[in-house]
């Protein structure tokens, strides 16, 4: 086979204010026509950098050199004008995060028309017609309307769509997907690689796939090359590299992702509860479009609740706008709540006044996804780390809070003598440990992790997890995990609770439901859930869910998976016990 | 959209009345009169007119009724001018002014937008120094400065183009003539272009570092159908959160140019009204310059709300 893209010994460098980054180094690749090559990488290993640079769009202070070949044709370092002949054409590109990445103030339909006026030369009428062909292919219902629509008024799901369509309509040999499910709900995320994988097969369209997660690659790649710091340390076809790998990098990367066995250690001596949650609602009023639009209620957390015991995690699973933050916020009282009760230690905490519940934030801390965004940027992390201490025990020294802190961050693997450290000097790794140890100074009787190992690479991920399990083993303490992903939950938890609109589709010890799932959005959750074992991937059917998640507006949503209430619209699915300690919701 | 600008109109009211009542015994507060002089008048003179003109009653009386007939669009005799009243004034000043005021932000627009899109594209490049320095330049150097140097050269000794020799008159208003336009919208432009120039630029380099751009990139598209169709409208934003009282400090005037240039607008009455304690002439041009804002204001909203679909007005 004749190779469509060929990259001999490519280099890129940027200038920084820091000095010259070396970001690829001598990297070689190339892609047949209909192949799919699968680039895996963690973050800053340069392998977004290195397809950027084979096209020249490198940012300002990037610089690349040796070869890069398209049907022969020598194109590193060619004129833009020469370069806008194939990009767009005959290789297009998928980038990570839609939203960023489609031009806000455009129409859906005139972004993706644009590039086929371009290069193929037809009428307004006709690729108006394409256009709307693209979105029912990429499976986006009313094609009509959404072509009218601004990429704000889509759910991300929808908005990678929309990227994939417009970087298919002029049918390009050659399709670069830079993390195309990152940041995805798992179900989407499913949905998104069944339209990459019917290109590959109907469309033959080859594939670069670009990505950190050795689960995503699995089921598309044909090759696989593995990155690290620049260099490609490992390559060769999907299943040497899976089930053989040669290089310890690549096995470090299969080793740190959850696989089914692992169990958290068993709950020992469970104790009194610690924290009962009854009923609990919290809702948010919502204005309608229009001026004079009435206010609804978005019922965020629709009357959820649960016991922790001592020492015990609870997992909590569901996918974006499922209420799972909402719920952590409104049991930690950051956030009032509508309805229910939330009782701590026996003391129910409406009893309490502000002052008391400031008091007991000794007892309950929080760790928050964004570790960066959520530091203060101007604060050194070690007067972040203390300022708990210092604020609920202010009868402590200045001596004896620093000893704590330099204790802590030693604790959490952080060398004490960062203690002056700002947040933006340290990685996303680091700055979680960080959060970690600011939650964990003042030595609380319960956690909350809010997505809290979600934004990191799946090595420094397996190692945060590996840390928040120590630390519970020694403090006993109790955890509330709350993921979007299934495989990590279940790393860590004992019991599982899976939400669904704001409401508790089924909960039940982890072993059972994931052997064992009752419901069938948790079969949905389960199915979409990708491993890094390409033959099972390959041969594998998904229960796919179809479309978006219903608006939690939308009063029969609740009914989704009971269609038979249909005729009930206020009807909420009742939770039924199907086995010891295992609940599911209602369903048809 | 028509219910939103039908609320934005009525909210002026209260923001209208606030700004009145704050200029009138802020006004009232200043030592000294509108009949004070050098040469102090007759007492029984001076008790007349301030009869005439209702100075003679409780200031709280007088604020009522300056009100009421505000209200009216009766916005009283100019206490100097004594043949004009305040609307007459403003009347015939405003649209001189306008006029300049209009010539000059569109000349600013158009020269100041490419040059900042310009050194935008050549971000730290000669071209980007250069129209940055211009631009500092443009800003630092004052408006009565500019005035006498282009008088000089445009109005003294003229220019010759395509063979043909220009020279304008150096002052004057003209009828609005453009021959007489040229200078003073050229004085009043300079720094428009430059701030335009400038702003524009900042936005442009930050907008042209989106994602967005980058896919618009890779989808092989031209540096100008990029800037055109997918950097511009995101770039103006700045500018038009600068335009709203941009426009309306130019289009009352400025006193500077107005002065040098010989011209009947009204920048001049804001510091001869202020000076003069001409109590209603001072009242009328602020009213004039507030409702400015606020219109301006307001459609500086409704174009950010355009530009970009994601704001929604509220």
């Amino acid at each position: 086979m004749s190779a469509l893209l060929e990259i001999t010994d490519l280099n890129v460098h940027f200038a920084t204010p820091d000095g010259d980054v070396h970001a690829v180094k001598n990297a070689s690749l190339s892609i047949s026509e209909s192949e799919c090559l699968g680039i895996v990488g963690e973050s800053g290993s340069g392998k977004s950098q290195l397809f950027l640079a084979a096209f020249g769009l490198l940012a300002g202070n990037g610089r690349a050199s040796g070869s890069v070949k398209y049907r022969g044709r020598e194109i590193l370092g060619a004129p833009t004008p020469q370069l806008n002949t194939l990009r767009g054409s005959a290789v297009t590109m998928i980038f990570q995060d839609p939203l960023t990445s489609l031009t806000p103030h455009m129409k859906i339909g005139a972004q993706i028309m644009e590039a086929l006026v371009l290069h193929r030369n037809v009428s307004r009428e006709e690729a108006r017609i394409r256009a709307r062909e693209m979105l029912d292919y990429v499976r986006i219902p009313e094609s009509a309307q959404r072509m009218r629509q601004y990429p704000h008024e889509l759910s991300g799901g929808m908005r990678q769509r929309v990227m994939i369509a417009m970087a298919t309509i002029t049918g390009p040999d050659l399709i670069i997907a830079d993390e195309p499910t990152t940041a995805l709900d798992v179900t989407v995320q499913a949905q998104i690689l069944e339209i990459l994988r019917s290109l590959k097969q109907d469309r033959k369209t080859a594939i670069a796939l670009v990505s950190h997660d050795m689960g995503v690659i699995a089921g598309l790649a044909d090759r696989v090359q593995v990155m690290r710091y620049g260099e490609i340390v490992e390559s060769g076809p999907v299943d040497d590299v899976f089930y053989a790998p040669r290089h310890d990098y690549t096995r470090m990367l299969l080793d740190a992702i959850p696989k089914a066995g692992e169990m958290p250690a068993p709950v020992t001596a469970v104790g009194a509860p610690l924290l009962t949650v009854d009923d609990l609602q919290v809702s948010f009023p919502v204005k309608e479009k229009g001026l004079f639009g009435k206010t609804r209620t978005l019922r965020a957390v629709d009357g959820i609740s649960f016991t922790l015991h001592q020492g015990e995690t609870l997992g909590v699973v569901g996918e974006s706008g499922c209420g799972k933050s909402t719920l952590a916020r409104a049991v930690l009282q950051l956030l009032p709540k509508t309805g229910g009760r939330v009782v701590w230690l026996g003391r129910d905490l409406d009893t309490a006044t502000q002052n008391d519940i400031r008091k007991l934030r000794q007892d309950f801390q929080i760790v928050f996804q964004d570790p960066l965004a959520s530091l203060d940027p101007r604060m050194p992390v070690g007067v972040s780390i203390a300022e708990p201490l210092k604020a609920l025990e202010p009868h402590l020294t200045g001596e004896t809070v620093r000893e704590r802190a330099r204790g802590i961050m030693q604790r959490v693997g952080l060398d004490p003598a960062w203690i002056n450290r700002y947040p933006h000097e340290l990685s996303g790794g680091q700055n979680q440990r960080v959060g970690l140890a600011r939650a964990m100074i003042v030595n609380p009787q319960m956690l909350v992790c809010d997505e809290a190992v979600s934004a990191l690479d799946v090595s420094i991920q397996a190692q945060i997890v590996a840390l928040i399990r120590d630390l519970q083993a020694e403090t006993r303490m109790s955890l509330i995990f709350i993921s979007h992903d299934l495989s990590v939950v279940r790393r860590l938890s004992h019991r599982v609770m899976v939400l669904y609109l704001g409401r508790v589709v089924e909960m039940a010890p982890s072993e059972a439901l994931y052997a064992d799932p009752r419901h069938p959005y948790t079969r949905a959750l389960l199915s979409a859930v990708l491993t890094p074992d390409p033959r099972a991937e390959r041969a594998r059917k998904r229960e796919l869910l179809t479309g978006d998640l219903p608006s939690p507006l939308d009063p029969k949503a609740q009914l989704s998976f009971l269609a038979s209430k249909l005729d009930q619209p206020g009807y909420r699915p009742k939770l039924i016990e199907v086995a010891p300690g295992h609940f599911a919701a209602e369903h048809d | 959209m028509t219910a939103y600008a039908i609320r934005r109109l009525l909210g002026a009211i209260p923001t209208l009345f606030v700004i009145i009542t704050l200029a009138f015994f802020m006004m009232r507060a200043a030592p000294g009169g509108p009949f004070d002089m050098e040469r102090r008048l007759p007492p029984e003179i001076e008790a007349n007119l301030k009869a005439a003109y209702d100075l003679d009653k409780p200031l709280i009386q007088q604020y009522a009724i300056y009100l009421s007939k505000a209200v009216q669009g009766d916005f009283g005799p100019s206490f100097k001018n004594k043949d004009f009243t305040v609307a007459e004034l403003i009347g015939n000043g405003l649209p001189v002014s306008a006029k300049l005021g209009l010539w000059a932000m569109g000349l600013a627009l158009l020269i100041g937008i490419s040059l900042g899109i310009w050194a935008a594209l050549r971000q730290n490049h000669w071209q980007d120094y250069s129209v940055m320095t211009v631009a500092m330049l443009g800003i630092t150097i004052p408006t009565f400065v500019t005035a006498p140097l282009l008088t000089l050269a445009l109005g003294m000794y003229g220019i010759t183009l395509f063979g043909l020799e220009f020279t304008l008159p150096v002052g004057g208003w003209n009828g609005g003539a453009w021959r007489n336009m040229v200078l003073p919208v050229t004085v009043l432009a300079l720094p428009q272009i430059a701030i335009i120039a400038r702003l524009m630029r900042g936005a442009m380099v930050e907008v042209l570092r989106a994602n967005y751009i980058r896919t618009a990139r890779a989808k092989g598209l031209s540096a100008g159908r990029i800037v055109l169709a997918h950097a511009l409208r995101a770039a103006a934003l700045p500018l038009i959160s600068y335009l709203g009282p941009g426009l309306a400090a130019l289009l009352t005037g400025s006193l500077v140019v107005e002065q040098i240039f010989g011209l009947p607008g009204i920048g001049r009455y804001f510091v001869q009204g202020a000076l003069n304690r001409d109590y209603t002439l001072v009242m009328g041009v602020v009213i004039c310059y507030a409702s400015l804002i606020i219109v301006l204001n307001f459609l500086a909203d409704i174009a950010y709300a355009i530009l970009d679909p994601r704001v929604r007005l509220k």
